[in-house]
């Protein structure tokens, strides 16, 4: 077995040092009865080309985002990915290094780290970041916790428009009941109706699951005067190349989905959330923190901080569930950031949103639906004369991916059957859109 | 350019030679992205396009992003000058206990990237992604068959997650079973700090339970702490002190009985995968670290994955998503009626670690991960048989499983704490081994090699311990207290980054 270094003469060598005759006789503490008796029911070992055969034969069955026209956000977006960024996090010492708990020997990975949380910061328009959650929909729900701690009170607000599965995790993470105020897309107008002096915070997304940009000046002002936090949840973390920082609008807490940057679609993860705060805030940030500080010579580095706020460290203390993060993926988040620096985020920005107006204008002349986003980043919904599953099967079967029918991802609310999500990015051609326009129009005669 | 302009050499360490401030030639110091970069630098071409802001409400930013950028040609001197500070299994050994640091195949990687795996969105329609579907399943399937349960749950993020996701699995069934009001959690001392954390989190009360002089759980301590209040045990198997719970069994079907459930934690798989399945010891919820037992790279703190595997009392409160052979090929339920404990992220979890995973599990087979485990106990008992009589054994004499647990004993009278002694590791060219844990036993030193170092590494490994072991009894301490010498910084301050600290670049004054 190509992973295993010792031969059976070294094997026996080894034995001999340790006294025992057989490896056997090392797992005598596993009592009889819990012992396998047969070899385990699983096919044996092979070698590489076979089993890349049989990987390739599965990914060969999935279609994907390059084989034709391609309109899914919802969460998750297809951007390109520098080849600079996949060769560097390929690299040994990113790859396959632990976390950087001995610091004297991970200066990379903290450098990176303080780089990172840098950015995140200076994205967010906010005084501090972490160094990455698992992915934007448990850093939201981490966010909600991180509220009722800071104000010492229980009401959560959902705004319309929370993505529906970020909705979904945070009711998993502090449970459903009356606590839990979600507004429903057709009530968005009553939200500053369910705030009162029980309210921890107002959760709001932007721009929202169906494209729209949401007035976060507006949402912090009526938090703040309830005194609730107002918690930004930011799914595509481009747009910020193009829109105001939620920090310079009131923010007090903003989360996001990373993956736009530097990483895969990969059908869901590994992807990277960020999370920034005030300072004021920090020590009840969960995740790590990476801090700089000086050697025994004075000399600068980069150490893990505030540890005693994290879940391994607290035992039965702790307050948040997160202990590995997404380091790598941070990496990649932070690599591609550096190589767009400001000016090519802003044109990343700037060409996504001109893709979107493309799209949105096409699909504006198509029978049968009605744009119901009237301001957006790169993504909008539509409504349909009919529900959205079917047309995007349609769709699908002959080589479009037009976009998300709200009704997979929210079938708790029937009002929303008939409608779909699309996005658009720098990769969205003017003939994608045009078979995309072409394949609706039939669809919805 | 500017050069590291905060925290310069104060004159402090006379010794080091002058041009130890901007590090060797070969290893030199890297400034700060924020010090190189420009806000000019770009190192991608895209369009310039204009837009209209009629679609943009007048949300346009207005502060400034101050995100500098670099060319393609300085991204990669700054990330590869970066990276050779750090240490990596592909270096060297870290004999991590608890951790796992096995070889990454790159096999895993390459099949990883694969445009059918990687560029896949989690919500294209389920006919286009038939070929992931499958993969989910056959990873589920090899993860049922060496473990004999019943279901799982792919997933959670990191092992943390799956801990949380089994124990609200466990939450939901007692619910379900009109037996919400059991509060009460037990937690083995000795246990992974996130085992507490856990049950915190959800809402229990931990009760800890103590080890017994050998290093395992009482089954009678079990006994003597369950009542009608305790909602379930969290145990790690083998134990944090590297050792098979002798009784787990017998622990089992007393948690049972009192109509509770045993949650296990499975950090430790990687010493009895194909030797002894979890469901047959009558576990109910076990959560799988595939960042350490199958192999996806650690990547310097993550992403990780752990899937939780359920027995048949809980599997019908698994969360959503997961995978399902139905009429029209494989299914991904993504919604259903019923007590299932909820959605604990947004999409399908960490398909990435999944391909990787199940490359790794397609390549070593049945047979080679078995022996790989087998391998793994041999390499942690070569460990304790070469520095045991040196090295003093906390629990005897005994054969371990796939870790060595020592204590600091043998340091007393030295005037050298275990993490001096940890950090003088670094200087012989290895990763510190895990310290002070588990929280039983005093100045703990938890070794694993894991099945991946051949002997000769052991042999170095050993030899480099038993060296530092008589220089320090010998009363060469500041050796110790000086470590690391020879890493690309000294021993860093850790107080004064708690005291006031500094989480961002800000422009010098």
């Amino acid at each position: 077995m190509r992973y295993l270094p010792h031969t059976d003469a070294e094997r026996a060598a080894m034995l001999a040092t340790i006294g025992v005759a057989d490896i056997g006789a090392l797992f005598a503490a596993v009592p009889e009865r819990a012992r396998l008796k047969a070899p385990i029911d699983l096919p044996p070992h092979a070698p590489e080309y076979l089993v890349e055969a049989r990987m390739r034969a599965l990914a060969g069955k999935n279609r994907t985002g390059a084989d034709g026209p391609f309109f899914i956000g919802a969460g998750a977006y297809r951007h390109h990915v520098p080849a600079t960024v996949d060769h560097l996090i390929q690299r040994s010492e990113w790859l396959t290094a632990y976390t950087p708990y001995q610091p004297e020997v991970s200066q990379g990975t903290l450098q990176m780290l303080f780089e990172f949380q840098t950015q995140v910061a200076h994205l967010t328009g906010m005084e501090v970041a972490n160094a990455s959650m698992y992915d934007g929909s448990t850093a939201t729900a981490e966010a909600v916790l991180m509220a009722k701690r800071l104000t010492r009170r229980n009401r959560i607000v959902l705004s319309s428009g929370l993505h529906p599965h970020y909705r979904d995790v945070v009711r998993t993470y502090v449970g459903d009941g009356p606590d839990l105020v979600v507004i429903p897309h057709s009530a968005a107008g009553t939200l500053p109706l369910t705030i009162d002096d029980r309210t921890a915070a107002i959760v709001v997304q932007t721009p929202d699951f169906y494209g729209s940009l949401r007035n976060i000046e507006e949402l912090a002002e009526i938090a703040h005067d309830a005194g609730a936090l107002l918690i930004v949840v930011v799914t595509e973390i481009v747009s910020l190349g193009l829109l105001e920082a939620p920090g310079a609008l009131g923010a007090d807490i903003v989360v996001a989905e990373g993956q736009s940057i530097g990483n895969a679609l990969s059908f869901g993860g590994p992807y990277v959330g960020l999370m920034a705060t005030r300072a004021s805030f920090v020590r009840q940030m969960p995740g790590r923190l990476c801090g700089e500080t000086v050697d025994a010579e004075g000399r600068r580095g980069f150490v893990l901080t505030l540890s005693t706020r994290e879940q391994h460290i607290r035992r039965e203390k702790a307050t948040s569930n997160i202990c590995t993060n997404s380091g790598l993926c941070a990496l990649a988040f932070s690599i591609h950031m550096s190589l767009l620096g400001e000016a090519g985020l802003r044109k990343l920005a700037r060409l996504n949103h001109a893709r979107a107006c493309a799209l949105a204008d096409a699909l504006e002349k198509v029978p049968g639906l009605e744009l119901i986003t009237h301001s957006f980043f790169n993504e909008m919904a539509v409504k349909l004369n009919r529900p959205g599953a079917p047309v995007v099967d349609a769709l699908a079967a002959k080589g479009i991916l037009a976009g998300v029918p709200v009704s997979r991802v929210d079938p708790e609310h029937p009002d929303v059957a008939d409608l779909l999500v699309l996005a658009a990015t720098e990769l969205t051609t003017d003939d994608d859109i045009a078979a995309l326009t072409a394949g609706l129009t039939e669809a919805l005669k | 350019m500017s050069m590291n302009t905060q925290g310069r050499p104060t004159g402090i360490g006379g010794s080091a030679p002058a041009a130890a401030d901007k590090g060797s030639s070969l290893l030199p110091d890297e400034p700060l992205l924020f010090e190189i970069g420009d806000i000019g630098h770009s190192g991608v071409d895209l369009p310039d396009v204009e837009i209209g802001d009629s679609r943009l409400a007048g949300f346009q930013r207005k502060t400034p992003l101050e995100l500098p950028g670099l060319t393609e040609p300085e991204a990669m001197r700054h990330y590869v000058r970066l990276s050779r500070r750090n240490y990596s299994i592909d270096s060297g050994m870290y004999p991590l206990g608890s951790c796992t640091m096995k070889h990454n195949p790159r096999l895993n990687e390459k099949m990883a990237r694969l445009p059918g795996f990687s560029d896949i969105h989690p919500l294209q329609p389920v006919s286009t992604v038939q070929g992931a579907l499958e993969l989910m399943q056959l990873l589920s399937h090899w993860l049922l068959t060496l473990t004999n349960m019943e279901a799982v749950a792919l997933m959670p993020k990191a092992g943390a997650h799956g801990e949380m996701c089994g124990m609200m699995a466990i939450r939901a069934a007692q619910q379900a079973r009109g037996q919400g009001h059991r509060s009460v959690v037990l937690v083995p001392e000795s246990a992974h700090g996130t085992n507490p954390a856990t049950a915190a989190f959800l809402g229990y009360s931990v009760k800890a339970i103590p080890a017994r002089a050998d290093g395992t759980v009482d089954v009678e301590a079990v006994k003597a702490a369950l009542s009608p209040e305790v909602a379930g045990i969290m145990l790690t198997n083998p134990n944090t002190c590297g050792l098979f719970e002798r009784e787990i069994i017998e622990i089992a079907e007393a948690v049972h009985e009192a109509g509770a459930y045993f949650y296990c934690d499975g950090a430790n798989f990687n010493a009895i995968m194909g030797v002894v399945r979890p469901g047959d010891l009558g576990i109910d919820a076990m959560h799988i670290n595939l960042h350490k037992t199958f192999s996806t790279p650690h990547g310097g703190g993550g992403p990780g994955a752990g899937p939780v595997v359920l027995s048949k009392a809980l599997a019908p409160f698994a969360p959503v998503p997961f995978v399902r052979l139905g009429a029209a090929g494989i299914e991904l339920v993504e919604h259903i009626e019923g007590e299932h404990l909820g959605r604990i992220t947004a999409f399908n979890g960490q398909m990435g670690m999944y391909v990787r995973a199940l490359t790794y599990m397609l390549s070593h087979g049945g047979d080679g991960l078995a022996q790989a485990a087998k391998d793994a106990v041999l390499n942690a008992n070569y460990v304790r048989a070469r520095l045991g009589h040196v090295f003093s054994l906390p629990f005897g004499d005994q054969p371990c499983m796939h870790e060595a647990l020592f204590d600091d004993h043998f340091l007393e009278g030295t005037g050298v704490s275990t993490l001096d002694f940890a950090k003088a590791l670094i200087d012989e060219g290895f990763h510190p081994m895990t310290m002070y844990f588990p929280l039983v036993v005093h100045g703990a030193m938890l070794v694993e090699p894991t099945e991946s170092e051949p002997k000769q590494t052991l042999d170095a490994f050993c030899d480099a311990m038993l060296v530092l072991a008589a220089d320090a009894r010998a009363g060469n301490a500041e050796r110790f207290t000086a470590a690391p010498m020879r890493a690309p910084v000294r021993r860093l301050d850790e107080t004064r980054a708690a005291r006031s600290p500094r989480l961002k670049w800000e422009r010098a004054e």
